[in-house]
């Protein structure tokens, strides 16, 4: 069997479950950004060299996940692992090294590092790695799969988040004991970036409508800058057909949890991202099954779309590594590997929609050793 | 507006923290309601009707009220902003009596479209010092939702944080925007969230911040939650991340109902629609705002002036809104009558309004409440 109709088979699967065919399959294939490196990934030999950052909480396990199924289907990916860890800031040497490799190789893999919560402990490593290597774009995907049972259905949108600037700054001050200034940087320069990878994201995979989350009634400036330009630039994309329509954010999660079927494309500052993005989790399944990845113009990194470092469940071969896998597919259409990452997609999704393999988040008893074992069963 | 402590005293608080908590437990009782009763046995609340349907749903209130023999009188008073001085202000016989009665109820008001206008309700908000916004969710039954198992209580912060005002643009397309923590205003709200959780009967209190990444400004919030804990022992304290929240209350918000969140002024304005949103939206929650000078129990839903004068506004928000006003008024009795009607008269479904799916008008609603008292 070609390959191509073997994906057509899966496919077609797939929308047999579904109760509404008309609707998008359940793929990562949706998740083709517009790509905008200017230089190519390191590649030698045919493989290319990435960047493995596993990070803390389950992090380990949902690669060692990855790395299996790779291996079996011999995926041309070398990888250069740093055990980066947060849990103390001992790790900074180590994280050095890795944003050095990640410079180098341009694409990488990562879970989540923990962040102390004290103020004596180090800033967030997540998003000193946004802010240095300007991965400004965020994209989660949450999506509703048939074979995993929630209480909402048909969810279908793409969350593209600001990463790398607005209440993430990092500029906090005491200017009287007892007084916090914590600054929210916005710039219309960066506003406008975001607002056309939407758009851009919106038409190449066939997207109708993107949405502006925002709070412009309240703060007026920050949010009224990105309100406004997001609007000069929906103009430019009038006549691609694609609407637009903006929405205040306590509005937004309001609508989320009620109607959530009437988002397609939301773009949003960096804080509204992480309230939007674990909401649409929710939404579809919990952070184990929403991938997703940070790019920008010169390099791509990928990790789950729900940022969760998963402390409780660690190290006992319970999570759910399909977020991880999923996004370790989306990392491969960047390489242009899309044949691989067909495969280990439609197989990882076969699995979740089956229903037979199913880890304690979905309600069943799997290990994420036995979720790893059923994807590679189901691999071409 | 806040009120400001001797530099000392917060330099102080690191050297020992039981004298400064010591003395701020006299902070309590500015935001109880210490109303007394006028010569005809009833406490006397200000009643702003609001614009829209709010004349309508303030109607159906009243009625009810006086159905119940609800020891309580209206004085009713406009809002509606006046122009002075060149400003457009409240007018002052509204403050008066909103300051008189320390306790008022509020039907929803239209937001005037024009530049340079400062929101009503930020108005009232700042005027009457209201530090706390609570926002009770319950599910509500006869209204099928995904979720049936809501018992949501959080608290906001509302004076500061994200909606401090304070922002400027640096240079061209630079824009900084404060957001503003106080010491005294987390304390504030800190122990007016434990206060809640004791008298509610819910033994566990839940700050939600994102102090991994604003490790100053939220970071302090979490120390003052935790300098009022320690003078609540029965209760339970405890931190959990935005992210993890927001997560775990979409999922399953069952485990919820054993707690009160209280959390700084976004986080707040975004999680307490979200909890609306699990119930079926803002026409069916209440909302209080507790001040230390007054406290103001609204409707947050909108004016709807599409239906404005038809009857077919339904009143519930602003009926529940004010059975928290009677239990902050100790009048927990009326309350829990009044509610049982209203709840059960819901879950029957014969006279529900048409946004609960039923025919029934604003006035067969009501009626159908007070024969149910």
């Amino acid at each position: 069997m070609s390959f191509n109709t073997a994906k057509r088979s899966v496919v077609s699967q797939i929308y047999a479950r579904s109760r509404y065919p008309s609707l998008r399959a359940a793929s990562t294939l949706s998740a083709g950004f517009p790509k905008v490196a200017e230089r190519l990934p390191t590649k030698y030999g045919g493989v290319y060299t990435v960047t493995l950052i596993p990070g803390d909480g389950i992090g380990q396990e949902i690669t060692e996940s990855v790395k299996e199924i790779f291996e079996s289907v011999n995926a041309p990916i070398e990888w250069e692992q740093y055990d980066v860890s947060g849990m103390s800031s001992s790790g900074e040497a180590l994280f050095k090294q890795a944003m050095e490799s990640l410079k180098r190789n341009k694409v990488g893999l990562k879970g989540i590092l923990f962040t102390p919560i004290s103020k004596s402990g180090h800033i967030s490593w997540n998003v000193a790695m946004r802010q240095q290597l300007d991965i400004y774009a965020s994209v989660v995907l949450c999506k509703s799969l048939p074979g995993v049972p929630t209480r909402h259905s048909d969810v279908d949108f793409a969350l593209i988040r600001e990463n790398t600037e607005g209440e993430y700054s990092g500029l906090e001050h005491q200017s009287y004991p007892g007084v916090v200034e914590s600054l929210k940087v916005s710039t219309r320069a960066k506003a406008e970036r975001i607002s056309r990878f939407a758009f851009d994201f919106a038409l190449r995979n066939n997207r109708k409508k993107v949405t502006c989350v925002h709070k412009a009634n309240i703060m007026k400036l920050g949010d009224g800058l990105f309100l406004n330009t997001f609007r000069r630039v929906a103009e430019e994309y009038r006549s691609s057909g694609i609407e637009f329509n903006d929405m205040i954010v306590d509005n937004t999660s309001m609508q989320l949890v009620a109607k959530p079927t009437q988002f397609d494309v939301m773009v949003m500052p960096n804080l509204y991202g992480a309230i939007v993005s674990n909401i649409g989790a929710a939404l579809v399944g919990g952070p184990g099954v929403v991938p997703g990845c940070n790019v920008g113009r010169d390099y791509a990194l990928f990790e789950p779309g729900c940022r969760h470092v998963a402390k409780d469940i660690m190290g006992q071969d319970r999570a759910n590594p399909a977020a991880m896998i999923l996004s370790a597919t989306m990392m491969l259409r960047h390489l242009g590997l899309d044949h691989i990452a067909n495969n280990i997609a439609s197989a990882t999704f076969q699995v979740l929609n089956a229903g037979r393999v199913r880890t304690a988040d979905m309600g069943g008893s799997s290990t994420t050793h036995e979720f790893t074992a059923a994807v590679i069963k189901n691999l071409e | 507006m806040l009120h400001s402590r001797p530099f000392a005293t917060v330099a102080h608080r690191a050297l020992s923290s039981s004298r400064a908590v010591r003395r701020y437990a006299s902070a309590a009782p500015t935001a109880a309601f210490a109303g007394q009763k006028g010569s005809n046995g009833k406490y006397t609340v200000t009643l702003i009707p609001g614009d829209g349907i709010g004349p309508e749903i303030s109607e159906s209130v009243k009625t009810i009220y006086d159905a119940a023999k609800v020891p309580i009188q209206w004085e009713e008073v406009s809002v509606t902003p006046i122009l002075k001085g060149g400003k457009t202000v409240i007018p002052d016989l509204a403050i008066q009596s909103v300051r008189k009665n320390t306790v008022a109820l509020k039907g929803p008001l239209a937001t005037p479209i024009g530049k340079g206008h400062v929101s009503l309700n930020l108005t009232l908000r700042r005027t009457f010092n209201l530090f706390a916004n609570v926002r009770p969710c319950v599910s509500i039954k006869g209204h099928k939702t995904p979720y049936d198992d809501v018992n949501t209580v959080l608290i906001r912060e509302n004076t500061e944080g994200e909606y401090s005002g304070i922002e400027h643009e640096v240079v061209d397309g630079v824009v900084q925007s404060i957001k503003l923590i106080t010491w005294d205003a987390s304390e504030r709200v800190a122990r007016y969230a434990f206060h809640y959780a004791q008298a509610s009967g819910r033994n566990r209190v839940t700050a939600v911040h994102k102090a991994n990444i604003m490790k100053m400004s939220d970071g302090m919030f979490l120390s003052a939650c935790r300098e009022v804990a320690k003078e609540f022992p029965d209760i339970t304290y405890d931190e959990d991340l935005l992210d993890r929240v927001c997560l775990q209350i979409t999922q399953n918000p069952k485990p919820f109902g054993d707690r009160v969140m209280v959390m700084p002024n976004l986080y707040g304005d975004i999680l307490s629609d979200m909890c609306a949103g699990l119930i079926g939206g803002l026409g069916l929650t209440p909302s209080g705002n507790i001040g230390k000078d007054a406290s103001i129990f609204e409707a947050v839903h909108g004016s709807a002036p599409d239906i404005a004068g038809k009857g077919l506004a339904n009143p519930t928000a602003l009926l529940l809104s004010s059975l928290m006003m009677l239990r902050h008024m100790n009048l927990n009795e009326h309350a829990d009558k009044i509610e049982k009607a209203t709840l059960t008269t819901i879950a029957e479904g014969k006279a529900t309004t048409g946004d609960l799916g039923g025919k029934a008008s604003t006035q067969e609603y009501t009626a159908a409440i007070v024969g149910r008292l």
